[in-house]
Order: C-alpha cells, then sequence, then structure tokens
C-alpha cells in the first residue's frame, strides 16, 4: 500500500502577525516556521502508524514550497516516512497547490492520500478536496478517527453536534483533525536518518491561478477590558444587556 | 448570472448557517441585479417553498432519500450540473463541515476561484474581492477570484439574516442518483441542545471549574441565555466535556455575539477559536490571566460565587423564574 501525507509550512501559532509592503506582503522576516500542526499531529502520525501496522506500506510526504521549507521536510521525516517530494513553487493559491499535488499523485497511485484540517495560516481547508476531484476520488473531510478494513476506510467525520461514520473503498483522500492521532515527539534515531532520506525536488508543473491575495487587514484593536466588580454581577449583566446589546 | 446557494440541513431541517449563506446570496445578487436560487440534496420535512422567506426566488430540490447519506463527490457534480444549467455565477456555501468537503471539489469541477470562510459581502467595483479570516482570526485577507464563475463559504455568524413575506418556486428535478462510494453507516447527533456551530451566545468553562461535577453552573447560566456550552482543550482532553465542546485551535472555531469564558486563562491556541467573537466576557479569579486583554468585558472573581449571581440576574431580566 502506498500512503501520501502532503505538508506545509506555516508561522508558529503564538506568532504576533504582521504586514509588510502597504499590507500586501506576510512579514516573514525573524519569523519562527513550523510544520502545520494538523498535518503533523494528524496526518502524519496517523499515517505512520499504519506504516508501523504494515511494515510493506510506502509513505511519500509531499510539499509545494521554496526551499525554506526543506528543514520542515526533514523534520517531517524525522518523525517518519520513506521519502519526500518538494514542488518548487511559492505559489498561495489552492488551485495551483492542489494541481502539483496531484500531478505527482498520478505518477505514484496511492492509495491514501492524507491532508491536516487547514494550515493554521491561510485556513483555506480545500487542498484534499481539490486533489479528490482532480484525481476522481471519494474525499472525506474533517475526520475525528481513521481505520482500515482490508481496502475499506472506516472513517468518523465530524458534523454539527455530532459525528458520522463513513465506509469508504480504497483509494481516497482524507483530511484530518484531532481525534485520528496523537502528537509525537521525533526521537534521535528518527532525526538521524531523516538526514539521508532521499528528498526529491522538482519543478512545477502548469496550472492555472483562480485567486491572489490583495491585501491584508489586521482587526481593530479591542478597546481594552472593562471590569465590573465581583460584588456586583448584575451589572455585568445589565452592561450586557443594555451596552453591548448582546443577548 | 444568478447567485446559487447551496443549503444544508440535518434532521429535515436547513441548517440556520445556510439560512445566513442564503440572505448573503440574496444580497448579493440584489447588489448585481440578478437574482438568487438555493439547491437542496436530499429530503426535508419543511416547506420548501417558504425559503422564499429569506428572498429565494427558485429552490432546485433534489428530493432523493439516497441523497440524506452524504458523499461529497456526488453532490459536487449533482451542484455543478445545476449551476451550469442555470448560469450561476456565484455558488455559496456556509464554512461548515459539509461546505468544507464540497465547495474545493466543485472548484475545480466548474474551474472556478474558491475562497473559503468569508466574513463580509465581496467588493465589486473593481474585480471580485472576498475578504476572508486568515492566520486562526489573528489578520483578514482580501482575496481576488479571478475566473468567471466564483465560490465563497461564508463564516457561520458572519452575515444576519433577514426574513419578509415570499415564497420560492420548487424544482424537483428528475436525475439518476449516481452511485455513491461513501456509505454512511451511522450518526452519532445531540438533540435537545443548541448547537455551538449555529449558537448566537456561547457559555464556556476551562480548568479553573475544577471538575466535571461543577458544570452545573456553567448550564445553568446556559439555560438562561439559551446559549450552547464549550470548554477549553485541557477540559475536553481529560474527558470532563465531549470533545465536541472543545473550542480553540484544534477544536471547533466560532464567532458568536457573545462568548463568555469562564475559568479559562486564555491561552493563544484557545483564543484563535474564539477571538472573532463580537463580545467576549472573562470571568477569571487570576487578574493576570491573558484572557483579559481579549475580553470587552470581565470580573476578576470566583466562578462559583459570581456566576449563579450572574445567572441569577439573566432570569430576573427576561422574567425567568
Amino acid at each position: 500500500m502506498k500512503i501520501l501525507v502532503c505538508i506545509s509550512k506555516t508561522p508558529d501559532t503564538t506568532a504576533k502577525i504582521a504586514f509588510t509592503d502597504n499590507n500586501t506582503k506576510f512579514a516573514e522576516a525573524g519569523m519562527q516556521f513550523i510544520l502545520n500542526p494538523y498535518d503533523e499531529w494528524y496526518a502524519l502520525v496517523r499515517a505512520i502508524e499504519l506504516k508501523e501496522a504494515d511494515p510493506s506500506v510506502s509513505l511519500h510526504l509531499i510539499s509545494v514550497g521554496g526551499a525554506d521549507m526543506e528543514p520542515i521536510i526533514r523534520k517531517a521525516l524525522a518523525l517518519g516516512g520513506d521519502e519526500a517530494f518538494r514542488v518548487n513553487s511559492t505559489s498561495t493559491d489552492p488551485y495551483f497547490i492542489a494541481s502539483q499535488v496531484a500531478a505527482i499523485a498520478k505518477q505514484n497511485n496511492y492509495d491514501l492520500i492524507f491532508t491536516g484540517k487547514e494550515t493554521i495560516d491561510y485556513n483555506g481547508s480545500s487542498i484534499g478536496g481539490m486533489i479528490a476531484e482532480m484525481l476522481d476520488l471519494p474525499y472525506i473531510s474533517l475526520a475525528t478517527k481513521f481505520t482500515l478494513n482490508g481496502t475499506t476506510a472506516v472513517v468518523n467525520r465530524e458534523m454539527e453536534g455530532g459525528e458520522e461514520t463513513d465506509e469508504v473503498p480504497l483509494p481516497l483522500v482524507v483530511s484530518c483533525q484531532k481525534g485520528v492521532a496523537e502528537q509525537r515527539i521525533p526521537n534521535m534515531r528518527g532525526i538521524m536518518s531523516a538526514r539521508t532520506k532521499p528528498l526529491k525536488v522538482t519543478e512545477s508543473v502548469a496550472a492555472d491561478t483562480f485567486t491572489s491575495v490583495i491585501s491584508f487587514e489586521l482587526p481593530p484593536p479591542k478597546g481594552g477590558v472593562k471590569l465590573v466588580s465581583a460584588d456586583t454581577p448584575e451589572e455585568l449583566v445589565r452592561l450586557l444587556h443594555e451596552e453591548a446589546k448582546a443577548f | 448570472m444568478s447567485a446559487l446557494i447551496f443549503l444544508d440541513h440535518a434532521d429535515g431541517h436547513i441548517k440556520k448557517n445556510s439560512l445566513e449563506a442564503a440572505c448573503y446570496g440574496v444580497k448579493l445578487a440584489e447588489q448585481s441585479g440578478t437574482t438568487a436560487e438555493g439547491i437542496v440534496l436530499g429530503t426535508l420535512s419543511e416547506d420548501v417553498a417558504a425559503l422564499g422567506n429569506y428572498g429565494l426566488k427558485k429552490i432546485h430540490y433534489f428530493k432523493y432519500e439516497a441523497l440524506n447519506n452524504f458523499d461529497s463527490q456526488v453532490f459536487t457534480s449533482i451542484i455543478a450540473e445545476a449551476a451550469q444549467r442555470i448560469n450561476a455565477g456565484v455558488i455559496i456555501f456556509t464554512n461548515n463541515f459539509n461546505g468544507k468537503a464540497i465547495a474545493p471539489r466543485l472548484s475545480v469541477k466548474l474551474k472556478a476561484g474558491l475562497v473559503s470562510g468569508a466574513v463580509t459581502l465581496p467588493v465589486t467595483t473593481n474585480g471580485f474581492v472576498v475578504k476572508k479570516s486568515v492566520f486562526s482570526g489573528k489578520a483578514f485577507a482580501n482575496v481576488a477570484i479571478n475566473t468567471v464563475i466564483k465560490i465563497i463559504t461564508l463564516n457561520a455568524n458572519a452575515f444576519k439574516i433577514t426574513k419578509s413575506e415570499g415564497t420560492a418556486e420548487v424544482i424537483e428535478p428528475t436525475i439518476t442518483v449516481p452511485e455513491q462510494k461513501v456509505k454512511v453507516t451511522a450518526a452519532e447527533k445531540l438533540t435537545g441542545e443548541v448547537q455551538l456551530s449555529e449558537a448566537e451566545i456561547v457559555v464556556s468553562g476551562g480548568r479553573g471549574m475544577k471538575g466535571p461535577e461543577n458544570w452545573g453552573i456553567i448550564t445553568d447560566l446556559s439555560h438562561a441565555l439559551g446559549a450552547a456550552t464549550a470548554c477549553s482543550r485541557p477540559v475536553a482532553d481529560s474527558g470532563w466535556r465531549p470533545h465536541h465542546e472543545h473550542v480553540g485551535q484544534t477544536g471547533l472555531t466560532i464567532a458568536p455575539n457573545l462568548y463568555i469564558a469562564i475559568g479559562i486563562s486564555g491561552a493563544i491556541q484557545h483564543l484563535a477559536g474564539v477571538n472573532r467573537s463580537k463580545v467576549i466576557v472573562v470571568i477569571n479569579k487570576d487578574p493576570e490571566a491573558p484572557f483579559f486583554k481579549a475580553a470587552d468585558y470581565g470580573i476578576v472573581g470566583d466562578a462559583f460565587e459570581v456566576v449563579p449571581k450572574i445567572t441569577a440576574a439573566v432570569k430576573k431580566l427576561k422574567g425567568i423564574a
């Protein structure tokens, strides 16, 4: 069985966000980048678990990004996986990115393609569904549990106020969120072996770009908290009702 | 070039967030001098023509039991065919679980640019620019869609529902439902509670509540306010509350009109899930809790003493005995 996991880099969760060039560019200078948490904790770890359960599984990672993506890819390989692809492009358009992944996937006939639920920067939640449509495969989004029963996947997906259990034949695309797996820390052996795992760099294939980011905005700053004494909680209720008109 | 709105439903009723998407689509169509139409896949138990009350002119109602089984591939092909038939210029979804599954596929199928998580109506004076939430609520991006057909998923609670008198023409197309590879074998749903993703008011508890046995004061306040209940990650991870109540970076992202955080310190990962709430109230006994910096109103005090008094004041105000 062959599994592909899509990974990307994002600013650290705790990073302070700023923009440059008249608010048209994200300020990357001095920014700490991390492996996108959903890709790492859930998609990648679940794929590694499947390989641990069946060592014949070959596990590939793919990322669409510039050369600065490589330390992040090595970090992912330190957790697990046999080899990685980097498609050399800094595009941020989901359709273009999905096209790159689909092009590699078509060459390798994966049984399973995992993505994270979304990246924590663009919050698009789009790549998995796009890849699935490009490859004409079923797609389960926002999975909270993933198991295999032969060549059938049994997947729980979240829905409003509950969960649904789906049975889907392989091959398929799944976007993973909390519940699918537990975060892992790479061990020294993994870190050492990651250095020598194949990381193949290819140039991007021609694809359309459907969207472009025109500018960024920061939300208006909060006016500061209005504190109410613990002795008069009913005053808070009055303020919420009359001033904030919140209920 | 009309607007087509996908109307998601559960238990026979259109979801509230889809009605927000409908009103958004109606407004957008009005701005460009066209009309808005809805599309429903599966069976409803409500009056479909009454969806005209939200301004929709037509409803394409694919009334097939088989379509109560959700398969994004099949839904995409049916919606794409309908969109092409009516020459839809904009297709709108709510940015919920099903919307996130269908919209990207449809983007590929129709070669239509997608912006997910829109927070306001597009600006169409120069192109078609949609403002969306990015960096987990820490910023917004203005994204241009450069294709002829556009797809938008609208964030929950980002657009107000307005109702007036109206009747929609209901069209029930006859199709052969394609074979569905995804088989839904079980569904576990909670009933009788206000759903978190749809709630206008959310009361949320954190580790400061000390244990699940103390949740009564949270649910009392939420009942008084007609609110949904939520919790922080440590609370869900400790099994004090179910996972689907977890809001934050790894849980649900919500943007209610009022978010009341009780005994939650306000780690950045928690804020990422709630920072777009319109009014944030923090109740915490630690005056140094970082959440106060993101709050509009706050009380520094013991939740076990303060919250029941708030509940009593709410009940008094609403005339609930």
